[in-house]
């Protein structure tokens, strides 16, 4: 069992937790993830680290209350205990000194793209960062980026706060020129951001969560397309080059168990489930 | 007894067929108490016996027979345990017809003795009179031994040291510990529950299990050596599968057999939606390969509803690799199989779903390396198959994690790990491998036999490495 120390409400739905791993903690770098698992009955999910505490002993992560799982974990209060929680896994993102990094991050990602920022500003980087959401209430972690960059945007979809939208990008990118770009988001905001850079061949690389299981290369769920060729990628990823990812199949595996999902979630909805509570 | 009623075995019941096509519990029954004795009695207690040649492990075959036949069951188990750890599960699963059975005398005129059933039936009794735990020989040197991975030769391994005195950490990068056992051959196989109190019993043993760990990414090898371990063996498996290359095989419907059971078995997905994993079954499933691995996809395709599964597999009937009892099983359900095809492509729907494979018609020509007929494609022969999901049983490779992170690990042009065969010793000092690892993908025995050996080669290699202290 794996007790969660600390639990907070970033924006409505999106949630940290901070789990005691101290064996994950010691080894986790940015970019990898961990497999969660509630309880006997549950399913195994992955979530991109969010940070460590080496004192104490934890790993930070966030996530987005959207399906049986995580509405499950959203109930899950700290001091209370999940049965699973596995890693690092993945392997850590690239954070070595490049000159000047573009980062953008949407909705809950903009909490491990914070991770990954800190380490890069760490290493001597120059960060020019875009936060995302789908309106201004949706934010999260965008003070935090603040703090790690040297110039700072904000995008909201409905333009209640900043940009609307991250058509601006366009312009940022031809107006400076990036040594290293990183994004972090939902699939269909990665390939956008993908389709912005690629006129200047800048490396872009994306954070992919495609369908998982075990997270360790034995069932190829998360089988992609890199280059041409077949990538899993809990084990060859989860961060890729975006110039070189087939992104529309990607979309397309993504959606294979949305029905199940659908239904496990109304059904979670209209009645419960128990999840163990340690 | 006559020599007529010595000549045939004694049958074991299995679930009807119309009833177990529909559920996940255990096809073959076992034996009674009866049956079991009867069974025994027909073995001829051959002074030199043949069938213990043909067992990779050596049980004293005769042996525990005699004590079934007498009666003395908890003996017959005890008897077995000195050489087979896991006799519960290799009862149920070793493939008794290319061992045991093959080479017992009674085979020449009529049905070997029931070797696999007998196992079974000593080892069921013990585990449902309370299982003894063994006091531990304390080793006059003891080390600290860690095992990575919890299949067959990891638990062999475990249970072995750590009977000798050892301590022993077992690290296993899923939630459940058992390896294939657990996540690979279904529940109306091998139920969950026995691999699990086989589990439980090494835990009581002493052995610190710890799942959630994988190694290579958590803890390097080196970083055990470093945390204080004298030895570790390696025993992760051929966890990796294997695709096809073909166009088509990302599409959605398409599974390696390793997800398809991986969801139904060790996440239950064929109790969805009451268990949260998913598994979406097709009415027209094809599994490709001819293996265990494939029976068992297609024998679950079955059980989570489909209409129509077809094993597709490049050979013959004769060269089907896997256990005759299951290829029978999977013929009496009603699975299709089209031999000597294979195939060429998959196509799919508008929304990116699977909705037809082509395949091409094959024939045997001459022997390759393995002695079998190779098949080769017969020219012009391709042809459509309606399907809407595809399992793709083709074989796995071993993992490279732990290969990847481990500097001085020789390994072959297949990802294998070299090991001297007789201690199990790897290239690397204080490493030791045994398993699918070193065999690539084979049967639970033969991993158990390797672990017998790496236990030994370990125990040795500790009591050098500490002698002189
Ligand atoms: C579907 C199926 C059906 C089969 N049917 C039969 C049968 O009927 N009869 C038979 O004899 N054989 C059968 N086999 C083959 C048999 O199961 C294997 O040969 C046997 O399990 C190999 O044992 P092992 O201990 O080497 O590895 P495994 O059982 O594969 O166990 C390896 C374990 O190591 C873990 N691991 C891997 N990498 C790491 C890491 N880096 N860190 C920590 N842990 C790790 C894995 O998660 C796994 O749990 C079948 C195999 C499959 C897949
Ligand atoms: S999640 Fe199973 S191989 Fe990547």
């Amino acid at each position: 069992m794996y007790k969660i120390v600390a639990k907070k409400e970033l924006a409505p739905n999106i949630y940290l937790i901070e789990v005691a791993a101290p064996d994950v903690a010691a080894k986790a770098n940015p970019g990898q993830f961990v497999i969660i698992r509630l309880d006997d009955k549950g399913e195994r999910v992955p979530l991109t680290i969010a940070g460590v505490d080496l004192e104490k002993g934890t790993v930070a992560t966030a996530f987005h209350a959207v399906g049986r799982t995580t509405k499950k974990l959203a109930k899950v209060n700290a001091g209370e205990s999940i049965m699973d929680f596995s890693g690092p896994l993945g392997n850590p993102a690239e954070v070595g000194k490049f000159g000047k990094v573009l980062l953008v991050g949407g909705g809950v990602w903009c909490a491990p793209l914070h991770y990954v920022a800190t380490t890069l500003r760490k290493n001597g980087n120059k960060l020019v960062v875009a936060a995302a959401g789908r309106t201004e209430n949706d934010m999260v972690y965008a003070d935090e980026l603040k703090a790690v960059s040297d110039v700072f945007y904000v995008a909201t979809d409905d333009g209640s706060k900043g940009s609307e939208g991250l058509d601006f990008l366009a312009d940022v990118l031809k107006s400076e020129k990036f040594d290293h770009a990183v994004v972090m988001g939902p699939v269909s905001m990665l390939k956008k951001v993908v389709e912005m850079t690629r006129p200047y061949g800048l490396n872009t690389m994306v954070t992919l969560a495609s369908l998982m299981v075990d997270g360790t290369g034995m069932c190829g769920a998360c089988r992609v397309t890199v280059g041409g060729e077949t990538k899993f990628a809990c084990m060859d990823g989860p961060e890729f080059n975006g110039l070189d990812v087939d992104f529309d199949e990607l979309i397309s595996r993504q959606r294979v168990y949305l029905p199940e999902e659908r239904m496990a979630s109304m059904i979670y909805d209209k009645l419960g489930g128990g999840v163990k509570r340690g | 007894m006559d020599k007529e009623q010595r000549k045939h075995a004694t049958s074991m019941a299995k679930q009807d067929v119309l009833d177990r096509i529909h559920n996940f519990y255990e096809v073959a029954l076992g034996y009674t108490q009866e049956q079991a004795m009867a069974e025994a009695e027909r073995c001829l207690q051959c002074p030199n016996p043949r069938c213990v040649q043909g067992c990779p492990v050596d049980i004293d075959i005769p042996a525990f027979i005699k004590e079934i036949k007498e009666g003395n069951f908890l003996a017959a188990s005890a008897k077995i345990k000195e050489k087979n750890s896991l006799p519960a599960v290799c009862g149920r699963v070793c493939p008794q017809e290319n061992q045991c059975q093959k080479m017992c005398v009674i085979g020449k005129m009529g049905d070997p003795i029931s070797i696999g059933r007998l196992e079974r039936f000593a080892s069921d009794y013990e585990r449902k009179m309370g299982v003894n735990i063994p006091d531990k020989d304390v080793a006059p040197v003891t080390g600290k031994v860690a095992i990575v991975g919890s299949g067959p030769a990891g638990l062999t391994v475990a249970a072995d040291l750590v009977k000798l005195g050892h301590e022993v950490a077992m690290f296993e990068s899923l939630h459940l510990a058992g390896g294939v056992l657990m996540y690979g051959i279904p529940e109306f196989r091998l139920p969950k529950e026995i691999v699990q109190a086989e589990v439980e019993y090494i835990k009581k043993l002493g052995v610190d299990v710890k799942t959630n760990y994988t190694i290579g990414r958590i803890f390097t090898i080196d970083e055990l050596f470093a945390d204080g371990f004298d030895a570790i063996f390696v025993g992760s498996g051929a966890g990796l599968p294997r695709f096809m290359g073909i166009p088509g095989e990302n599409l959605g419907g398409v599974y390696s057999a390793n997800e398809f059971l991986i969801r139904v078995n060790l996440m239950k997905g064929y109790l969805f939606p009451e268990y949260d994993t998913p598994i979406r079954i097709g009415k027209n499933v094809a599994v490709i390969g001819g293996g265990n691995v494939a029976m068992d996809s297609a024998r679950c395709s079955l059980r989570l509803g489909a209409e129509k599964v077809y094993i597709v597999y490049r050979r013959s009937r004769e060269e089907l690799p896997a256990r005759e009892e299951e290829a029978e099983n999977a013929e009496e359900e009603g699975i299709i199989f089209r031999l000597l095809n294979n195939p060429t492509k998959f196509v799919g729907d508008e929304s990116g779903w699977v909705s037809g494979m082509e395949c091409i018609k094959m024939e045997l020509g001459e022997p390759d390396a393995s002695g079998r007929r190779r098949p080769v494609p017969v020219e012009g022969s391709e042809f459509m198959m309606d399907i809407d999901t595809a399992i793709i049983a083709i074989g796995q490779t071993p993992n490279p994690l732990i290969q990847r992170t481990t500097e001085g690990l020789e390994t072959t042009k297949w990802g294998t790990i070299v090991v001297n065969e007789e201690t199990g010793a790897a290239t690397k000092e204080g490493v030791y491998a045994g398993g699918d690892v070193v065999s690539g993908a084979a049967t639970v025995i033969s991993a158990m036999g390797a672990g017998k050996k790496a236990a030994k080669g370990i125990h040795e290699y500790i009591k050098k490495k500490k002698g002189g202290k």
